[in-house]
């Protein structure tokens, strides 16, 4: 096996232990060995010792929502390469969205994507498999011979899914292996060629709006229906004030209902558009000021369970089109984490509530032992520096798709190391002139 | 020095050939102020006469080459930008390009740098999404005229509609202007409510509430659902067209309805001022959204407002091209 490996002098911050000091960790063969204050105590000798003076050191990032083009769509993300931006990101593990060519909606298809992954991922690859056949929404998929080929939830990936009865039927059998199911609520009618948030904003731009009822109404529907099977629901993710008032009152009923955001609409407005911004077309709108606040308080209080980068690589010729006919989605795995470090460095949100967002909410939702740096998990952490500037810039993306809505930022906080299984998969070598 | 003021054609207006137009496209109305609203206007009525003299020829665009790129059909204003375009001397090519959501060939922006290639001195684009306009825009070299972008804009026509009024009334400021019909999905209403908001004019928006997008109560000073309230007093009744085949069955719930309601007949008419206008940008569904009697009586200004469509589009040509002391891209 690989050499021990301990890392000293870094400010260990774990949301699911707590652990919040200056420290130390040690790793052996590939697992945590020990997460503690202060110095190493009864480490090997043979050790490999890394100073990380400066650094906060923290449980990888998960990722709970990744869409690449592999299969099907290459020239717009593969694993390998979303992988290597993923490292890049600070994130060890990313769940894997099953909209891809074609859909990932069969046991042999998540085989093929958990031998692809170990051949050619540089961190952990967790495919979601399609709740329904084709992400039609009609018929339910084999979620037991999904599950045991590797799926480790159920998602319709962009699609929502608009009959009550095959989503209640979804989440019975769903509950019947024991299995989450993520779904993102959009009432289809009431979107209808809406391509942003309604308001002021989109008549202003001469474009079809999209009410927040399109997210509620499909979020109560989806939230009674968990709470009648007993499902563990995640929904994919919300964008609006209310649906955070509708998933704090049942979260008072069920401990088994969850719920996600996109760092897009906890970072970003609907002001955001500007002049036809493509970049900023995304599934659901970016939303009025106030219920980005909104987001913001949810995770503040925990109501929001989940942060993720919704990355979603789109190619110039789906992208560079009138507003309306584009192509939704933004890549984000590179810049997930400075995105979200913003509301600690301006104060809204406290780093150990964010990194809970990303690293221990989203393994109790999949039922993973990764997300925390408890002794024997699997040595997945990442050496920050919370305070480091940059400029988010299209030519260092790692992703194989440049439709960032953080192009041009200026961001502070940068991973500087990114280990999984105790193996670096990435580390900062300084900017790039 | 005597800058134009905003109640009417200023009294010293420049003489052709004076200063350049500063922009270099006109994508919508927002992107002007009010002066610039104004100069255009009185650029506009010195190109009235040249339309009406025997020989219809103001040759200010000789060697230039003008594209009509028109992704939605449109009879009158790719006509009007083509007849304003020969009168001042261009080489005018119209191009109707079919697109349908389901069958996109080449993209907009394939096409533009095609175009773009054909060094051509002003495009004038109308396309069915918002915005389009302006995305061409940052893609070729030469001028760009937006004839229509989704329900976005369509600032020649509001400019037009401000000129006829202007010409009609002998002034803007100090009238009441309400618009009826179908605002949420009209481009002619948003450009109109911006020019006419920069003009700091009185606007009124009359529809049933399916048809009024929201915050529309920020874009115009006034917001009606009863077109009785809405006319009264009004100086100028400007019609839209209802793309009724669309709405019936989900916004209004038929043609009947809507005329009952919302159609400008002489009842409804007799609301407003005795000496009002009526208006309608075209072309116009007789009996859906105005009585026949109307569109054709002597209230009725809608064949001005095509006459001063051909004046305003050679004054933008001449304002954005052969004003600027610029080479060719």
């Amino acid at each position: 096996m690989s050499r021990p490996l301990i890392i000293e002098n870094a400010r260990i911050v774990d949301p699911a232990s707590g652990l919040d000091a200056m420290g130390t960790l040690q790793v052996e063969d590939g697992r945590i060995a020990a997460a503690m204050a202060g110095k190493a105590k009864g480490a090997p000798a043979t050790a490999e010792r890394i100073d990380a003076r400066g650094l906060v050191l923290t449980p990888g990032l998960i990722d709970m929502r990744v869409f690449t083009g592999e299969p099907g769509r290459e020239y717009r993300e593969t694993l390998a390469t979303a992988s290597a931006a993923a490292a890049a990101g600070g994130v060890t593990s990313f769940v894997l969205m099953p909209d891809t060519l074609p859909v990932i909606d069969d046991g042999a298809l998540v085989d093929f994507l958990v031998r692809r992954a170990k051949a050619t991922a540089s961190v952990n690859v967790l495919p979601a498999a399609a709740i329904s056949k084709s992400l039609k929404g009609e018929e339910i998929t084999e979620f037991g011979l999904l599950k045991e080929a590797g799926a480790v939830c159920f998602a319709d990936g962009r699609h929502s899914i608009q009959s009550s009865a095959l989503l209640r039927a979804a989440f019975t059998y769903a509950a019947n292996f024991d299995m989450p199911v993520i779904h993102q609520a959009a009432d289809a009618g009431l979107v209808g060629e809406g391509v942003m948030n309604e308001g002021h904003f989109a008549s202003v731009l001469g474009l079809k709006g999209i009410p927040s009822e399109a997210e509620t109404i499909p979020l109560a529907r989806d939230l009674q229906l968990a709470l009648l099977t007993g499902v563990r629901y995640h929904a994919a993710q919300i964008s609006t004030a209310a649906a955070v008032e509708l998933m704090a009152e049942a979260k008072r009923r069920s401990r088994s209902v969850s719920c996600g955001v996109s760092i897009n609409n906890l970072a970003l407005n609907e002001n955001d558009v500007g002049a036809y911004r493509t970049f900023f077309k995304l599934s659901p709108p970016l939303r009025s000021e106030d219920d980005r606040q909104a987001m913001v308080e949810g995770i503040r209080t925990g109501v929001i369970d989940v942060i993720h980068s919704d990355h979603d690589p789109q190619d110039s010729e789906v992208k560079r089109q009138p507003f309306a006919e584009a192509s939704d989605g933004a890549i984000g795995l590179e810049t997930l984490f400075a995105a979200a470090l913003r509301l600690v460095h301006s104060g809204e949100v406290e780093l150990v509530t964010l990194l809970r967002a990303m690293t221990q909410r989203p393994a109790e939702i999949l039922g993973l032992p990764s997300g925390r740096l408890a002794v024997g998990a699997p040595a997945d952490f990442i050496l920050v520096d919370l305070d480091y500037p940059w400029q988010v810039s299209e030519k260092d993306f790692r992703s194989r798709s440049r439709n960032s809505s953080f192009e041009g930022a200026r961001l502070a906080g940068k991973v500087m190391a990114t280990y999984v299984a105790g193996q670096k998969v990435f580390e900062h070598r300084g900017d790039a002139t | 020095m005597a800058r134009p003021s905003p109640t009417g054609a200023s009294a010293d207006a420049k003489v052709h050939g004076g200063p350049g137009f500063s922009k270099k496209h006109l994508l919508g109305i927002a992107d002007l102020n009010a002066y610039e609203i104004l100069d255009l206007l009185d650029r506009a009525e010195r190109m009235i006469p040249v339309s009406r003299q025997e020989r219809k020829v103001l040759p200010t665009l000789t060697g230039k080459t003008q594209i009509n790129l028109f992704f939605e059909p449109s009879t009158r204003t790719q006509g009007s930008f083509e007849i304003a375009g020969k009168r001042l001397g261009a080489l005018v090519m119209n191009m109707s390009v079919k697109t349908s959501s389901v069958s996109k060939g080449e993209t907009l922006i394939d096409t533009a740098a095609t175009l773009n290639a054909m060094r051509p001195d002003v495009i004038v684009v109308r396309h069915s999404a918002a915005g389009a306009v302006e995305l061409l825009s940052q893609k070729v070299g030469c001028s760009v005229i937006n004839a229509g972008d989704g329900a976005h804009e369509h600032p020649t026509q509001a400019l037009l509609d401000a000129l006829t009024i202007r010409r009609h009334k002998g002034r803007l400021l100090g009238l009441t202007v309400a618009i009826c019909g179908d605002i949420a999905n009209s481009r002619v209403a948003r450009s109109n409510l911006l020019l006419l908001g920069a003009l700091q004019i009185r606007t009124r928006v009359i529809a049933p509430k399916t048809l009024l997008p929201r915050g529309i109560e920020n874009m115009a000073s006034e917001v009606f659902t009863d077109m009785r309230e809405g006319l009264k007093g009004a100086d100028v009744v400007m019609m839209l067209r209802l793309q009724h085949e669309r709405a019936a069955g989900k916004m209004i719930p038929s043609v009947r309805e809507y005329y009952r309601f919302y159609g400008l007949d002489e009842e409804k008419l007799a609301f407003a001022k005795p000496d009002a206008i009526v208006m309608h940008p075209g072309p116009m569904n007789r009996g859906v959204e105005i009585d026949p009697a109307i569109a054709d009586g002597d209230r009725s200004v809608i064949t001005d407002q095509v006459e001063m469509g051909v004046a305003v589009r050679m004054a933008v040509l001449d304002a954005l091209i052969a004003s600027r002391n610029e080479p060719n891209p």
